[in-house]
């Protein structure tokens, strides 16, 4: 950063607070950012990267002078293209907010009102501000649309936004806060929430529409491969505080912190694929639909969990492969088709099963937080399974679940606390421990480590290894995220619209030729390494001039 | 190619003819299990043995009660409601009149408030916990407190005894001016408006603070709207649905229950009519009103219903 150019935005030891309300204590105050600076140029993309409550999403929010629920800024300047925006008053605030610094939120489908067409949302801060008049500003917005690469950009707008897929909302979004010509947008993980495919394009979008409209941009994420595709600065946030900030290069390649390291080495298990084992679960031919439609969820599905080995289902969403944990579950009969399990058929209705069959198929769920009931104890929470299968009461079940709090690496202390007082990774566990009290043989890990960061997702999945290690419990592990699949798996089936596409061995199923499909998933998982977004999209331009 | 709202609205007006069809068995049952006897009403004091059983036979009581519904039935569906046992009238031409006199002040008080009301959740949103909002809440739960007869007389006593504002007996005739039919209601809309404010005004502010939750209205906060645009423009169309309902179940209320708001200010509409009828015996005039009221309910439901339908985008514009 040079000292001759002034910066756009330049945040000085900012300060955010909050109110905290634990049950039955007095209310206290918590820092949630702690002294941080930043300062961007004109034209210049900032990430802000870090996991969740490192504060990156207030500090960005920041720079609209605007705390969300209930944040306070109570210290530092925020100065926006000179003026310290922190100063002036709820009227300047509003010709600031929308029009110099705008906002693309991580789910854009949430984020539009759903009672009104695309183009009114697009256009309206443009046309409060008077730079332009409704046609012209109509013209900007499909001049944008055609630019960031959405179908029908002259009627898109017309559209309502449930019309509308989440990729294309997201890319809409974008033009909504580049169609006012703001100094700065703020990018709130706007690809999150995408599937690995559609994430590539729109990211793609977003570069190019950054770097041709000549904006400056906050890009915040978890991900630091996405974030090393578009930003020219990088700060790396840690409980509110600044970890590590320089260039992109520095960062990625020659980290400083050990926090930066462990970030950038993120995915490292090794896990070597085992031998092949007989059968614990087998799925044959099946084929299922949901209650009054007349489409056909899965197709023709078969696939096999070895005893004490890892299936794992990958595919984006909508491929069918949460709807294929309902079938095994019996939640969901499949019409057609045949489910065994250890050598006996599975009933596909859930009140033809024994109780044995319940026991020893268990399931843990993505939101370990609505998968447990808040108003009960870790203890009484893992202690049903133990009651309702082997009737264990009093002393020994207590000394059961300590053991299972053993196993999942917890310790003392956790038994008699809520779910409300334990972290995000630390619920995931306790879910994993309610399943493994029921000496199950088989759990099926539906996207179990999608709503963890990175770090913790990671102790997870290490966990889940060593407890298949001792216990010999087979997983069948749904997931849409390939570093996932290889980190944990040793066989592997693709999923897309319902069929499988691929089914193998992991080493198969990763090894080319591949199919278009599987050639695709796999090319747009972000690398981390700088240009690999131009490299995929060089060579798929390639090919597609090739063919 | 059918619009899915078509269906959907069809669907609806078939449930409500048949919930009409159920009210009336209902309001048939409820009459006949009604103590007294009208030959009994009618004839008072003079009554024989002889007399009785022949004023029966004339009114038809003899016959079974489920001859007796169809018979009442299908004389309502040819727009025959009967005679009046108390005066032998037609019931038709009178309720009618008393209808059109009861829907007028419904209607008055409704353009009144129901505007005021959804302004006011309005403004209680965006001042939500400050003064305005607490005075808004104070004065209608107030209103919505008081008793009916006890705001009647509260208002007659300081706008017509006390300033000679408005008339205190709400008489209306034919032949009167528009102008002079307003002037003679002003009162028991006043009453009325006051009663079915409060509860619409809480319901419509929180409809809109639900929805003041979502990340659309934060988007909007985030483009610097101002307060009073992101709720009138952001939050309010995607709260309609449930306002709606509420506008209509107090718009139902305001034909329905003004029988002590008719009797206060004597006003000639159902309600009145309803109880002169009940105090007679009169079966088939308080079977004809309860039917209208049904039949009012329901249709009112039926339109919050299908007005819902018809805000929620989803629905209006499919995939």
């Amino acid at each position: 950063m040079r000292d001759d150019v002034k910066p756009l935005l330049e945040i000085r030891d900012l300060v955010l607070e909050a109110t905290s309300y634990p049950p039955g204590e007095p209310p206290k105050t918590v820092t949630l950012v702690q002294g941080v600076s930043v300062s961007v140029e004109k034209g210049k993309v900032l990430g802000l990267i870090g996991e969740s409550g490192a504060g990156k999403s207030t500090i960005g929010l920041s720079s609209m002078a605007y705390g969300r629920g209930g944040v306070r800024i109570t210290g530092g300047q925020v100065v926006v293209n000179g003026r310290d925006i922190l100063k002036i008053g709820p009227g300047g605030l509003r010709k600031l907010r929308g029009k110099e610094v705008t906002y693309v939120a991580q789910s854009a489908a949430a984020s539009f009102n759903p009672a009104k067409p695309l183009m009114e949302q697009v256009i309206e801060t443009t046309l409060i501000s008077g730079q332009m008049t409704k046609a012209q500003a109509e013209a900007r917005a499909v001049d944008l649309f055609r630019q960031l690469g959405l179908p029908n950009p002259e009627t898109i707008g017309k559209r309502f936004p449930h019309q509308v897929s989440g990729g294309q909302l997201q890319r809409v979004m974008t033009a909504m806060a580049l169609c006012p010509k703001p100094d700065l947008v703020i990018f709130d993980e706007p690809t999150t929430a995408l599937d690995v495919t559609t994430q590539i394009d729109v990211l793609a979008a977003i570069k190019r529409a950054i770097h041709e409209t000549g904006v400056a941009a906050l890009y915040i994420t978890h991900d630091l491969a996405v974030v090393a595709q578009v930003a020219d600065d990088i700060m790396v946030l840690r409980h509110g505080k600044t970890v590590e900030y320089g260039s992109v290069q520095q960062v990625i390649e020659e980290p400083r912190e050990d926090y930066t390291r462990a970030l950038v080495s993120v995915r490292s298990i090794d896990h070597a694929e085992k031998a092949d084992a007989p059968a614990l679960l087998s799925i044959r031919n099946v084929t299922a639909r949901y209650k009054g439609t007349s489409f056909d969820v899965l197709k023709n599905v078969t696939v096999e969990v070895p005893a004490g080995q890892t299936l794992a289902i990958v595919g984006e969403s909508g491929s069918g492969k949460s709807t294929l944990a309902r079938v095994i579950t019996g939640l969901l009969p499949a019409s057609q088709g045949r489910i065994t399990f250890d050598g006996r058929d599975l009933s596909s209705d859930l009140a033809g099963r024994s109780r044995d069959d319940l026991r020893e198929l268990q399931m843990i769920y993505q939101m370990a937080d609505v998968a447990m009931n808040p108003r009960q104890t870790v203890e009484t929470i893992i202690g049903r399974p133990l009651e309702f299968y082997f009737g264990l009461q009093g002393e020994a079940k207590r000394k059961r679940v300590q053991e299972l709090l053993d196993q999942i690496e917890m310790g003392r202390g956790f038994a008699d606390r809520y779910p409300a007082e334990l972290s995000g990774g630390q619920k995931q566990r306790v879910c994993i421990a309610r399943a493994l009290a029921a000496k199950p043989k088989l759990i099926i890990c539906d996207e179990v480590t999608s709503a963890l960061d990175p770090l913790v997702a990671d102790g997870t999945l290490k966990l889940l290894l060593n407890l298949q290690a001792e216990e010999g419990v087979a997983y069948l592990f749904i997931t849409h995220d390939l570093a996932t699949v290889r980190a944990i798996a040793d066989r592997i089936a693709v999923m897309f619209k319902g069929q499988v596409q691929r089914y193998g061995t992991k080493s198969d199923v990763l090894a080319p030729p591949f199919d278009a499909y599987t050639d695709l998933l796999l090319s747009s998982v972000p690398e981390m390494k700088l240009g690999w977004l131009e490299q995929v999209l060089e060579t798929r331009r390639m090919e597609a001039a090739g063919n | 190619m059918a619009h899915p709202i078509v269906k959907l609205v069809a669907q609806r007006l078939a449930l409500g003819l048949l919930l009409l069809l159920a009210a009336s068995v209902l309001i048939f049952t409820g009459t006949q299990i009604l103590p007294g006897d009208v030959a009994q009403a009618i004839l008072g004091q003079s009554a024989t043995p002889e007399t009785l059983a022949n004023l029966r036979e004339e009114l038809g009581l003899n016959e079974p009660v489920v001859s007796r519904y169809f018979g009442w039935l299908f004389g309502v569906l040819q727009g025959d409601l009967g005679n009046a046992l108390s005066n032998g009238q037609p019931i038709g031409p009178a309720l009618g009149g008393r209808l059109a006199n009861t829907l007028f002040l419904a209607g008055a008080a409704a353009v009144i408030a129901v505007p005021l009301a959804v302004l006011l959740g309005l403004v209680s949103v965006r001042y939500r916990n400050r003064w305005p909002d607490k005075a808004i809440s104070a004065v209608t739960l107030a209103t919505i407190s008081v008793p009916e007869f006890l705001l009647g007389y509260i208002v007659i006593f300081f706008l017509a005894v006390q300033y000679r504002l408005l008339p205190s007996l709400s008489t209306v005739y034919d032949g009167m001016t528009l102008g002079e039919r307003l002037y003679a209601i002003g009162l028991p809309v006043i009453v009325l408006v006051l009663a079915v404010l409060g509860h619409m005004m809480r319901m419509t502010r929180a409809a809109i603070l639900n929805v003041m939750q979502s990340a659309y209205v934060e988007t909007a906060e985030l483009k610097g709207l101002r307060p009073f645009t992101i709720i009138a423009r952001h939050a309010f169309p995607n709260a309609i649905a449930p306002i709606v309902n509420v506008v209509m179940i107090n718009l139902a209320y305001l034909v329905v229950g003004v029988v002590v708001v008719e009797v206060v200010f004597v006003y000639p509409g159902m309600g009145q009519y309803l109880v002169d009828h009940v105090a007679k015996r009169d079966v088939p005039v308080v079977q004809a009103c309860g039917l209208v009221f049904a039949g009012v309910y329901i249709g009112l439901n039926l339109m919050a219903d299908i007005v819902s339908i018809l805000a929620n985008p989803r629905l209006r514009h499919p995939k």
